[in-house]
Order: structure tokens, then sequence, then C-alpha cells
């Protein structure tokens, strides 16, 4: 039963990735393409909670559809004109694109689908493992094998340089 | 049953409909919105990598957790410089940002 309904779940996932993704990048209007992202957020949180990844889906949640998104609707807003509206997409590029796009999918789905991935049944697919909070906390803050400290600092030091180096560039002169 | 296979497919039709828009859009926004789609179907990868292949570790979950942070000060970058451009160029279209091209 509990496969069932991971499967409809994840299947439902799937086409509303897909068919949000498509729409994304095809929409004229840049704030309907932002809203059509912010699906895709959401429905890829859903896969990392189907995959059992709480915190991640929360980083998601949180960081993606919050912040980033955010973000993106005051920039549309603040940059909107008629630009992206009025001009029709170049005929020959899109077609180029299309015909890049079926090539890599082709390519990487009969990759995926020829190779055979070892696993066997596996506990944690069922909810059986989770990471509790306490353990993603040490590794986050530990030196030891495994742990990432460094990166965690590293990361914060680049943040903080990204939102004064934002700051700089779109200040008024 | 939910396979391996399907979450690496779904990924990979996402990160190419990313590339089909790259390649396409002409606002730099909506180039932006191609990129965030790529990044995304890239950290579903490692994380179902991460649950499938090594369930006792949690590498891949760590990497997609800084990915999402990278992602994060890299958009925040990005529109800084895109509202700059708008401003000096009062467009932001690619076709007509050429001044530094020739």
């Amino acid at each position: 039963m509990g496969e069932l309904a991971n499967a409809i779940i994840f299947y439902c996932l799937a086409a509303a990735i897909v068919g949000m993704s498509i729409l994304a990048v095809t929409s004229r209007r840049m704030l309907r393409a932002a809203t059509y992202l912010l699906i895709v957020l959401i429905c890829t949180a859903g896969l990392y909670l189907l995959l059992n990844y709480h915190f991640l889906a929360v980083v998601q949640l949180s960081v993606y559809a919050g912040g980033i998104l955010i973000l993106f609707i005051f920039a549309i807003l603040l940059t909107s004109s008629h630009g992206d509206r009025a001009y029709s997409h170049d005929k020959g590029r899109v077609i180029a694109g299309i015909i890049t796009a079926l090539a890599g999918i082709a390519i990487t789905t009969w990759i995926t689908m020829k190779h055979h991935f070892l696993y066997g049944e596996n506990p944690a697919l069922m909810g059986d493992r989770q990471i509790d909070m306490k353990e993603i906390g040490q590794v986050l803050i530990g030196t030891g094998k495994y742990e990432y400290l460094l990166s965690f600092e590293a990361l914060s030091i680049l943040l903080l340089t990204c939102a004064i180096g934002a700051i700089l560039i779109a200040r008024k002169r | 049953m939910v396979t391996m296979e399907h979450y690496l497919i779904v990924s990979s039709i996402m990160f190419f409909v990313g590339v089909y828009g790259f390649i396409t859009r002409k606002n730099l926004l909506a180039v932006l919105i191609s990129i965030e789609l790529i990044l995304n179907s890239v950290e579903i990868n490692f994380c179902v990598f991460n649950r499938f292949l090594y369930p006792e570790h949690m590498e891949g979950m760590f990497f997609s957790l800084f990915g999402i942070a990278i992602s994060a000060a890299e958009t925040a970058v990005a529109i800084a410089i895109i509202i700059n451009v708008y401003r000096i160029a009062n467009n932001i279209d690619v076709r007509h940002i050429d001044k530094m091209k020739y």
C-alpha cells in the first residue's frame, strides 16, 4: 500500500515538474515563468520528502521558494517592460534548442536505462531510516572525516561577500 | 515501484528543458530561470544517488545543501548585475546589450 501511494505521488510530482518546467522556459510573460518555476521548486521539495530528506525539503522550500523566488519577482517587477513579450522567438534558435534538448534527453535516458545500478532492498526509502536533526548538525560543524565545518564557514563568508557585492553593484552612484 | 531510473529521467528532462531555455530565451531573467532549473535538476541527482546507492552516508545531501546555498548567492549577484544593466541600457534583452561586444 505504501509503495503504491509512493508511486502515485511520484508520478504526479514528475508530471508536474516536467510540464511546469517546459512552461517556465516557454512562457512569454516573465511573471508567469517565475510562478511556474515556483511550482517546479515546490515539487522538487516533494521529491526530497519522498526520498526521506526532510531537512533538505525544508531548506529547498525556504531558500529557493521563499528567498530566490522573491528576488526573481522583485527583479521582474523592477525591470518589466515590453521587451520579452514584443518579440517572437528566433526560429532557427528554437529549432536548435529543441534538437539539443531532445538529443540530450535521448542520450541520457538511453544511458540510464542501459546501465544497471546495483542496489538492493533499501530500507531508507520506505522511511525506516530518517536522518535526524542532531546528526545533521553534528556533521555540519564537525571537523572529522565526512564533516563539513570548513565548507560551512567558507559558505557563510561567500554569502556575506555576495550580499555586500550585490549592494555595491546595484546601488545608485 | 519507483526505481532510481525514474528519478534520473525526471531530472534529466528538467536539465535539458533548462538548456533549451538557456539557448532560446532572450530576457536575462529568463536565462537566469533556466539556470535555476539546471541547478535544481543536478541537486535532485545528488540526492537520488545518495539515497539509493549509499543510504548510510550523507554526502549527497550535504552537497545539494551547499549547492542550494551557492545558487542563492549566485542569484543575488546576478540579479544585482541585471538591475544595473537595466539602469544603464534601459533594457534587459540580450540582443540590445552589445555595447561591449565590438
